[in-house]
């Protein structure tokens, strides 16, 4: 039997705005609990929930990259539920009207392009928070992260394998960095991602029941979950059972899925639209200033980077992945006029080599841009090798000095006089008669030799073209 | 319309709301009535009729992103049941 | 001093012929007097007082505003920051409230002193003051009758001037039928017009808060507080507040007045229509001309209000769970059982029967039926208003079918308690503006008038209830035993 497996996904990202979605609380991450939970959040009998418009905003932005309808007038509506975290025994969602309609992602999965097509987002609140920390038998809430602004990108259930599922989760995280709308803060809660899977032979139309596998917080997880719960179905459903739909949680010490909760006991949730709140009207103005506000979008950076600077797709795809260090690169190129394939590889190599070692982000470089192409102005005009600059490199990364200044200070201008390079070239034939005679008689392998004693001779300045072409004169065979 | 004991009960339920055993009928009753006299809707056509949510021919204000709301934890926190560590204390959630 | 109005107590006031901590004494004493009355659950005498010598020094150096210093009281429903805010019921018996709502907040900013929290139906579900975990109020005009409600303390506390004037609120009624009760003026304003903030809701697209006075003189006045846009209420409208003052003696001229025929069918109690004839001759005598009017969609009001108000009322009262305020049963043994023992113990039978009613009528499979059609069946309500209102510049009716009836004569049979709602209800479903004037007495009991008008023309409802009271003394009348 040949199972295709079917996925959809449900990401919420918290948006980044500075207070809730329907107060004027502070959204800030860390605080004391219940430090930021305002009469509102707290749901006080009496309070009232007012819109914040950056929320609406950024939900209209996200809508607008993944090229979706965005509906004029939606609605919100009450999700109704007990839960100790969600005060007012509601969730102010949006049910039958989201803010944004359909729209779609483009992944690439093992150089394959695919289009994968997002359903709807819609803005909702957040609840608080349980610790279960152990008061005596009892769970402690913490309600600063109720009214939280969520968008919930809800997917159609087009991917068919974890891979996809976890190259389309990687697509949204980056654009909603991108759009400055989410931190993509997996460890804080800021997205979060679950996962609809189930799988039906192939060849057959209708869906099988499907599992939602909940609350996963990172992508080497989601794949992991996935192919289990695949496993899992697959096996049941071979050995004549059935599949129950539920919500289940991924164990990752065990690398299994556990049942949550049987979906169908699951609470009605009796959805109507919320009379505290009118529609909201998305005005052409709005849509106006929020399309000029729009950056540039990933892939297409990333096709302009192919097209104009000729780098390779993955090339392309590192640099492209955020937009700081997008910016990082072509103000490198532009300052320093040298070829977009050096400048590429000193970026997604020593730089964020370094960059990584101390765990810093592009905007929080010690090198700036313009510090960086001032050395690689000194490669292109052969002051210095490329060996050497790795070392002006290091040097610059602990000092405030310009890559002239360095080279300067520790003698490192390379010697390209094929005179001087000469003279310590026969000084290393005549004291090395033995080599000459082994190179000469074929072991080609000797010539490294040479070039390794005139680099050590010339304290690695000498012009390692210079240095070649003089040996191979000289070592005549 | 008219109500079971079981409807009642399963409401109830959604509605975290405790009914004795002895008011059920009652209740039962009651809410069979209500439904009676909520049934007279269907007495006129709204097919072609737009709900109406609300008497406002308004749409949605919209504030700005700024806070505005400081911190009264103490305030908010002295009138309530059970807490502790700051926290709101509820029954063990299992999940 | 006791059957002054606001418009004189405030300019006695002002020429220094009391005080108001003279004035707010007399009150509390009053007050105190007619306790057996239970139109009070909390009475703030020490903060009352200390309001008063505030407005007093206000006015003593020349700061005053031109109601500071007057009394008033504010329904249990209105939050009122550090004062008990039970909303008639054992489910917030505890709560103090943390915050002020609007409402409050404008009447302190002009100085009016708050005197205590009136007694109401529980949450604001009832039309009789019998729901209250508080108890029965009683209607001073009669032994053992009930003042209509749920703003049955409001309205008997005006009645019996144990206070010059009160804030109500008022979902399908719950203002003007206690005012038709107990002989009083009261206004329930356009939906929009007056902030919801900190006004417990129990169906928040028909609530709205008004005034409750003895004239509607008063009722301006108070009106002129409470009124305005609220940046921290969604539904509030920023329409322009007029002053409501200005237009109260223009003439009744060319009024045309619209009679629903649906009001006036032969199921109108025929003293009750008698009544009303009288009261729409004196407006024929002031220039007035009568138009009848249609609204054949009037008999569905009910129903689709009791669908719409106990669904939106069941979301609403979801957050008494026992958690972060409010009662919370003893020893839960689960989570569930914290809700299920908490909301048993903290909530009437009323109130429950509307929390599961509401909750049935959004439940999975009858949302459409039930939810969807009454919204629907509301804006046909609606379109009848709008079309009469086009033709006529006022609707006017009976408030209720008979006078107040016995305390427990209706509370068997819930049924019949909701159909008395039937000439009020159907106004707030539209959202539009009503007012409820003393028009006379049956069998020695009070009962009122009702004017109906276009969205945001409370100036114009004043008026014409101000001009009635110019030629009539209805509103004069003290119930006996409290002259």
């Amino acid at each position: 039997m040949q199972w295709e497996t079917v996925i959809g996904l449900e990401i919420h990202a918290q948006l980044a705005t500075k207070t809730k979605i329907f107060s004027g609380a502070s959204t800030a991450y860390g605080a004391e609990p219940n430090t930021q939970a305002c009469a509102v959040d707290l749901g006080f009998p009496g309070v009232l929930p007012v819109l914040n418009q950056e929320v609406v905003r950024m939900a209209v932005k996200f809508g607008m990259a993944i090229d979706a309808h965005i509906a004029p007038y939606s609605v919100f509506a009450r999700k109704n539920y007990f839960y100790p975290d969600l005060p007012k025994g509601y969730q102010i969602s949006q049910m039958d009207d989201p803010i944004v309609g359909i729209g779609h992602m483009d992944i690439e999965v093992d150089g394959q392009s695919k289009r994968v097509g997002v359903t709807r987002a819609h803005l909702e609140e957040d609840a608080g928070k349980s610790l279960h920390e152990d008061f005596h038998g009892l769970t402690g809430i913490d309600l600063n992260r109720a009214g939280t602004p969520l968008l919930e990108i809800v997917s159609e259930p087009d991917m068919r394998s974890a891979k996809e599922a976890v190259a389309y989760m990687r697509k949204v995280h980056e654009l909603v960095q991108y759009l400055d709308i989410c931190d993509g803060n997996m460890q804080e809660g800021s997205f979060r991602c679950d996962a609809n899977v189930s799988v039906r032979p192939i060849g057959q139309e209708e869906y099988g029941t499907r599992t939602e596998l909940k609350n996963i917080n990172s992508f080497k997880f989601v794949e992991k979950a996935i192919n289990i719960e695949v496993e899992r179905q697959i096996e049941i459903i071979e050995s004549g059972g059935r599949i129950i739909q539920e919500t289940r949680l991924y164990d990752s010490d065990k690398n299994e899925t556990r049942s949550m909760r049987s979906k169908e006991e699951a609470n009605d949730y009796r959805y109507f639209p919320d009379p505290d709140l009118l529609p909201v009207y998305i005005s052409d103005e709005l849509r106006a200033a929020v399309k000029a506000d729009l950056p540039e979008l990933p892939q297409l950076k990333r096709a302009r980077f192919i097209a104009d600077y000729k780098l390779d797709l993955e090339t392309a795809s590192i640099l492209s992945s955020s937009k700081e260090l997008a910016n990082y690169f072509e103000s490198l190129v532009k300052e320093s006029d040298c070829d977009a394939k050096i400048c590429s590889n000193w970026v997604n190599g020593d730089l964020s080599g370094a960059l990584n070692k101390q765990g810093l982000a592009i905007s929080q470089s010690p090198v700036t841009y313009q510090r960086l192409a001032g050395l690689l102005k000194r490669i292109n005009d052969n002051t210095i090798s490329g060996k050497i600059a790795k070392q002006v490199f290091e040097a610059m990364w602990s000092s405030e000095d310009t890559a002239d200044a360095i080279i300067e200070a520790q003698g490192l201008k390379q010697i390209t006089d094929s005179g001087a390079i000469e003279m310590i070239i026969d000084k290393i034939i005549a004291d090395n008669p033995g080599q000459v005679e082994q190179y000469l008689s074929g072991k080609d392998k000797v010539f490294g030799f040479f070039v390794g004693q005139t680099m050590k001779a010339s304290q690695g300045k000498a012009n390692p073209g210079e240095v070649n072409k003089i040996l191979q004169g000289k070592l005549k065979r | 319309m008219s109500l079971t004991a079981a409807d009642v009960n399963k409401i109830a339920y959604l509605a975290r709301l405790g009914i004795d055993t002895q008011d059920t009928e009652s209740y039962t009753k009651d809410l069979s009535g209500m439904l009676e006299l909520v049934a007279q809707m269907s007495t006129v056509n709204t097919d072609n009729v737009a709900p109406m949510a609300h008497p406002l021919d308004q749409s949605q204000r919209l504030r700005p992103d700024q806070v505005s709301e400081s911190n009264q934890r103490e305030d908010f926190q002295r009138i309530a049941p059970q807490v502790e560590d700051n926290l709101y204390l509820v029954p063990k959630v299992i999940e | 001093m006791h059957t002054k109005t606001i418009a004189q107590l405030a300019q006695g006031l002002h020429t220094g012929d009391f005080s108001s901590v003279e004035l707010t004494q007399a009150y509390l004493q009053r007050i105190q007097q007619y306790q057996s009355l239970n139109s009070f659950i909390s009475i703030t005498g020490a903060q009352a007082l200390a309001a008063a010598e505030q407005a007093d020094l206000a006015i003593a150096q020349g700061k005053a505003g031109p109601l500071t210093g007057v009394p008033i009281a504010h329904k249990d429903i209105f939050c009122t920051q550090g004062i008990k805010t039970s909303c008639g019921s054992k489910m917030l018996d505890n709560f103090i409230a943390p915050y002020n709502a609007t409402v409050v907040e404008k009447f302190t900013a002009a100085g009016l002193v708050s005197l205590g929290k009136l007694n109401m139906d529980e949450f604001a579900m009832g039309s009789s003051n019998e729901t209250s975990f508080y108890g029965n109020v009683q209607n001073p005009w009669a032994e053992n009758t009930v003042p209509g409600g749920s703003s049955g303390g409001s309205a008997v506390a005006v009645a019996a001037r144990l206070i010059p004037g009160a804030t109500g609120t008022d979902t399908g009624g719950s203002i003007r039928q206690p005012a038709a009760l107990c002989g009083i003026t009261g206004l329930k304003p356009t939906y929009g017009r007056v902030s919801r903030y900190g006004m417990i809701a129990y169906a928040s697209s028909l609530d709205q808060g008004g005034p409750m006075t003895q004239t509607a003189e008063d009722a301006a006045l108070m009106l002129q507080v409470m009124a305005g846009f609220d940046p921290k209420d969604s539904t509030s409208v920023e329409h322009e507040v007029p002053d409501y003052n200005a237009d109260l003696n223009n003439s009744l001229q060319g009024l045309k007045i619209g009679l629903p025929k649906e009001f006036f069918d032969a199921a109108l109690n025929s003293d009750m229509a008698t009544t009303i004839e009288a009261a729409i001759n004196e407006y024929k005598k002031m220039g007035a001309s009568v138009v009848e009017v249609s609204m054949p969609n009037l008999k569905l009001a009910i129903p689709a209000y009791y669908v719409i108000a106990p669904a939106e009322c069941s979301a609403n009262l979801s957050r008494m769970d026992g958690v972060r305020f409010g009662h919370r049963c003893s020893n839960p043994a689960d989570l569930n059982d914290l809700y299920i023992r908490s909301r048993a113990e903290g909530f009437g039978t009323e109130v429950k029967r509307r929390i599961l009613v509401g909750t049935y009528a959004l439940s999975e499979g009858y949302y459409d039926a039930y939810y969807i059609k009454a919204q629907k069946i509301r804006r046909l309500i609606s379109d009848d208003f709008n079309k009469a209102l086009q033709e006529v510049d006022v609707i006017m009716g009976p408030v209720t079918p008979t006078p107040a009836f016995g305390i427990g004569e209706k509370t068997n049979d819930p049924i019949e308690m909701y159909l008395a709602d039937i000439y009020t209800i159907a106004i707030n479903l539209a959202g539009l503006p009503a007012m409820s004037i003393p028009a006379g007495f049956i069998n020695k009991k009070p009962v009122g008038l009702q004017i109906i008008g276009n969205y945001f023309a409370e100036a114009k409802l004043l008026n014409v209830a101000h001009q009635y009271q110019q030629v009539t003394d209805w509103h004069q009348q003290t119930p006996h035993g409290f002259e």
